[in-house]
């Protein structure tokens, strides 16, 4: 075997970017020590980030690191999506969070260097080629988000956020990782694809009791991640305490990248009729658990962060399919793991737009508030409010909110073409317990306030709170944007989660 | 671009782009005058739709059942087989000049009257959003399109009836919401069901089954027929309808009860018996049992109420169960009988919530008990309301009479134990129609005036008249001239009936 390796560092120029930008702006806050350059080079690393994966993703698949066929950074279609999709997300995210930063209610230079360390995992989970490559970088995506969610300062309660969020991460991890353990146990192979061929060329490795565990135990440390029913009680507790811009973080990012590690483990790794029945009960149970619990939330955040569990259930879906003989074919499979991604990216733009929404209509700085606090605001900001309700309608999966419609419409079609019916219906009927929800805050933003005077004037940032920094309404109106272009042409998405 | 598909998109786009430059109309009344000139157009853009394109006289066994009269087939989104494909014939002409006409009369309407709760701006613009997706429901020859208009009505007419409505609005309004969403994720099921077993969700191939097999069809017909029987509504789904109709703005019920209604309907004879033939035949039992079991217990429900819009809002259950008794008997006579049926119900039921919203205005009450005597205050008003209550119960030479009496005939004529008997248990609803009918009229038009009726003067607007004379000529017209609209129907119907018999 040869022991130098060529590395093709082509490939490796979007984790370069990522990681060149938290670098950079370590430097940056050393030596210029000012918030606003801080922020603006985060910033252009970030979308720097977007343009090095999506120019790379635009060639041939390249992979480096290799031993023998396995490789273990393998930068494809899906890797470029994912990484433009994450360094896209991470600069929406830096965007809510200017009025905070500015305020000085964090400090500017950690807060953008682990917002960007934490990119950096995501831009290496996409290209991730075994399961060592995968878990690394999905801690490397986690890792920050503790210290990100416990940032706030003088709260109490994002210390505790935080402190339940490292707390059941690390479960996580650790399940996870000794789930690779045994699986390496089994075959001696670690490169996803080397697994998926061993397990596939040997169906008595696939009947051992132990890979059966090691299946089980992986799966459930990355259904974490995802907050996957019933490993989700972390969720909404440190989405509420987290400051308003790393919640958003959390439920788009850091849930995207959980799927997409996920997605590569079960697509590339696992025999699909063991992962199947588990991920079709966990999708069922997480997106009822979530829509049933979320219908009587009153704290706007908690209230999204449940839906946000609900969404989870509904990305699971396609993958449920592989559960039936009919959802195994080759065809069925692809459309299936297509259908799971397209669905997460249409989530995340919405879900964006829906944070940013909150944060527009919320003073510079605060949590999410109740929904009371939410009610009458069409008439202080009827642009904020009409934004922040067309991603509210688009998560429910109705028009005008074509984006969310498509994303319901996708699921149900994969799930159908891999002839589990039982389990469209389940989605379907879901939306409707999940409009309920989403319909009432949505109707909260147009009705009559009921505590008129110094609080509303508050709650909307008015003439005597605290003004709202452009930057936030700025985020706003781009993922609006992307949202309204993703519902008139689904079809952009759709060829992109193929790939 | 010929000129058929012009006027086709311009249905769609006019009042779309209407919406937009109402809400974007600073000023109310003008923003109104916009509104109702955009209806307008929308109107002389869909009934110019009639002419041209129709150079066939008889279905024969080798073309398509569904030959539209104009279409317009552009590439949207091929990974979920969407395509914008969109045409008019017979069968959906009729129902779109209705929705065009009740849409422009409503909005009419609204620039004498806003009803209390928001800008009559944003429910003008409201209304037209409404028009698109009933207009696009109609028009749409391909399965997902369908869907999408389907959905688009939805949340529109939830913010109409949550934002103008009566005092318990906003848990009607909940309803409306949450009940029609549940029909219409049944026919996301349903559409792709069909979609993945054809491999295709152009109406236009689909119809007549496609040869799908039989387990599929009688699945997808199961969920389309319950999608649909949600938004008609179907007895037992219907409860959803008395509360939305009583709490709904006038405006607003007389486009739910005009046209929105119809969408369930014409769902049910375009989509789930075209494309499920098999699947229909095999429920059409079931179908016309429950359509009867809803005209009996409708017509009975009726005769209990109290409430002048509950009463209407019930008797739409029983006429709409005719229709659906029309459709299940999947004869050429039964479909026509739902076809005009469904257009009469249209027209008649649109008055008749104009004028039961005209009475509730000006008395401030609908409870029966505290109307009466209507004529000695205000006997146009009063002799308004006879004359659309009679042409509700099915007097002949009114245009609710065809579809009752057709639907009935059908019936009979499919013969056998099953049909006689609902044939004849319709017939038994149609005489409790006259008599919840009459009751009202008695009720309301006669006796002493009551106190909340003395107020009243004997005057009536001239955008009230605006609004109902066009209904009230409508009427007249179809009772007296049937042909008007199954003229159109008659040969899109024979060539449904001919793929859908076996």
């Amino acid at each position: 075997m040869n022991v130098v390796q060529s590395v093709d560092s082509v490939a490796l120029l979007p984790a370069y970017l990522a990681a060149g930008t938290a670098v950079l702006v370590l430097i940056t806050d050393l030596l210029v020590a000012r918030p606003r350059a801080t922020i603006a080079v985060a910033a252009l690393g970030a979308l720097g980030t977007a343009v090095g994966s999506a120019l790379v993703g635009m060639s041939a698949e390249r992979r480096t690191f290799c031993v023998g066929a396995d490789c273990s950074w393998i930068f494809g279609g899906r890797a470029a999506v994912v990484g433009v999709v994450v360094a896209l997300l991470t600069l929406g995210v830096l965007g809510l969070s200017v009025p905070a930063l500015l305020a000085g209610r964090s400090p500017t230079g950690e807060y953008a260097f682990l917002l960007a360390c934490s990119m950096t995992g995501g831009v290496v989970l996409g290209a991730a080629g075994d399961l060592i490559t995968l878990i690394v970088a999905l801690e490397t995506l986690t890792l920050p988000l503790y210290v990100l969610v416990g940032l706030r300062r003088g709260s109490l309660a994002s210390a505790e956020a935080a402190v339940t969020f490292f707390v059941v991460s690390v479960v996580a991890t650790t399940l996870t990782l000794l789930g690779a353990a045994l699986l390496y146990a089994v075959t001696g192979g670690l490169h996803l694809d080397r697994l998926g061929a061993l397990l596939a060329a040997q169906p008595e490795l696939r009947d051992l009791p132990l890979t059966t565990a090691a299946v089980a135990v992986l799966l459930v440390g990355l259904a974490f991640k995802v907050a996957a029913v019933p490993f989700h009680a972390w969720a909404p507790a440190t989405y509420d305490g987290a400051p308003l811009p790393v919640a958003a973080y959390l439920s788009t990012a850091s849930k995207l990248g959980g799927l997409v590690a996920l997605l590569a483990v079960v697509q590339r790794a696992l025999p699909a009729d063991q992962t199947g029945p588990v991920l079709a009960l966990l999708a069922v149970l997480t997106m009822t658990v979530g829509n049933l619990v979320a219908l009587r939330q009153r704290r706007t955040v908690r209230l999204l962060a449940w839906s946000s569990v609900a969404q989870a259930g509904y990305i699971l879906a396609p993958l449920g399919a592989l559960a039936l003989a009919a959802g195994r074919t080759d065809e069925a499979l692809s459309a299936a793991y297509a259908a799971a991604l397209a669905y997460a990216v249409f989530f995340v733009v919405l879900e964006l737009a829906a944070f940013a929404g909150v944060t527009a209509l919320r003073p510079a700085g605060a949590d999410g508030g109740t929904l009371d606090d939410l009610r009458g605001a069409a008439r202080r900001h009827p642009w904020r409010a009409a934004a922040f309700g067309l991603a509210l309608v688009g998560l429910a999966g109705l028009p005008p909110g074509l984006a969310g419609l498509f994303a319901k419409v996708t699921v149900v079609r994969a799930l159908l073409d891999g002839g589990a019916a039982w389990l469209a219906l389940v989605v379907a009927l879901n939306a409707v317990i999940g409009l309920a929800y989403y319909l009432r805050v949505t109707a909260a933003l147009w009705a009559p306030s009921t505590t008129p005077g110094p609080a509303a004037a508050l709650a909307g940032g008015g003439a005597s709170g605290v003004p709202v920094v452009g930057v936030v309404a700025v985020v706003l109106a781009v993922a609006t944007v992307a949202a309204v272009v993703l519902g008139v042409a689904p079809q952009l998405v759709l060829d992109l989660a193929g790939r | 671009m010929t000129l058929g598909q012009g006027l086709l998109v311009a249905v769609l786009a006019v009042p779309a782009l209407g919406a937009v430059a109402v809400a974007a109309t600073p000023r109310d009344r003008v923003a109104r005058l916009v509104g109702t000139v955009a209806a307008a157009l929308t109107l002389l853009a869909a009934v110019p739709l009639v002419f041209g394109g129709r150079g066939w006289v008889a279905w024969s066994g080798n073309e398509p059942a569904v030959r539209p009269w104009h279409q317009l087939d552009l590439q949207w989104v091929p990974g979920l087989e969407l395509r914008f494909h969109l045409g008019v014939d017979g069968i959906s002409w009729p129902l779109v000049v209705l929705t065009a006409l009740l849409t422009l009369l409503c909005c009419a309407y609204t620039m004498w009257r806003v009803p209390d709760g928001g800008s009559g701006r944003a429910l003008v613009a409201l209304l037209l959003v409404v028009e698109v997706g009933i207009l696009g429901t109609f028009l749409a020859l391909d399965l997902v399109l369908f869907f999408l208009f389907f959905e688009v009505v939805l949340l529109p007419m939830y913010a109409i009836i949550a934002g103008w409505g009566g005092a318990e609005r906003r848990r009607a309004a909940r309803k409306f919401a949450l009940y029609t969403l549940f029909g219409s994720v049944l026919l996301l099921v349903g559409v792709y069901v069909v979609v993945a077993a054809a491999g295709t969700a152009d109406l236009v191939t689909l119809t007549g089954g496609a040869g799908m097999s039989r387990g599929t069809q009688l699945a997808a017909f199961t969920l389309l027929a319950l999608a649909f029987a949600v938004k008609s509504p179907l007895w037992p789904l219907h409860s959803w309808l008395p509360d939305a109709h009583t709490q709904a703005p006038t405006v607003g019920s007389v486009v739910l009860a005009g046209v929105l209604l119809k969408m369930g309907t014409y769902g049910l004879i375009r989509v789930a018996v075209g494309v499920a033939p098999e699947g229909a035949r095999w429920a059409a039992p079931v179908l016309g049992v429950l359509a009867v079991a809803a005209i009996l217990i409708g017509s009975l429900v009726c005769l209990a109420q109290s409430e002048v819009k509950r009463l209407i809002a019930y008797s739409s259950v029983g006429h709409m169960g005719f229709v659906l008794l029309g459709v299940a008997t999947l004869t050429a006579t039964g479909i026509q009988a739902a076809l005009i049926g469904n257009v009469a119900h249209g027209v008649i039921t649109g008055l008749l919530f104009f004028l039961a919203g005209a009475v509730k205005d000006r008395t401030g009450t609908g409870t029966l008990a505290e109307l009466s005597g209507l004529r000695e205050t205000s006997p146009r008003l009063a002799g308004l309301l006879a004359f659309a209550a009679i042409a509700s119960l099915g007097l002949p030479g009114l245009a609710g009479f065809w579809g009752e009496a057709f639907a009935v005939i059908a019936a009979v004529q499919v013969g056998g134990p099953l049909w006689t008997t609902l044939g004849v248990l319709a017939a038994v609803g149609g005489a409790l129609t006259a008599a919840y009918f009459l009751r009202l009229l008695r009720q309301v038009t006669h006796n002493r005036p009551s106190p909340a009726v003395g107020r009243v003067g004997p005057g009536l607007a001239g955008a009230e008249l605006t609004a109902w004379v066009p209904l009230v000529l409508l009427a007249l017209a179809i009772g007296l001239a049937p042909t008007l609209v199954l003229g159109v129907a008659e040969a899109p119907v024979d060539a449904l009936i001919g793929v859908v018999k076996p």
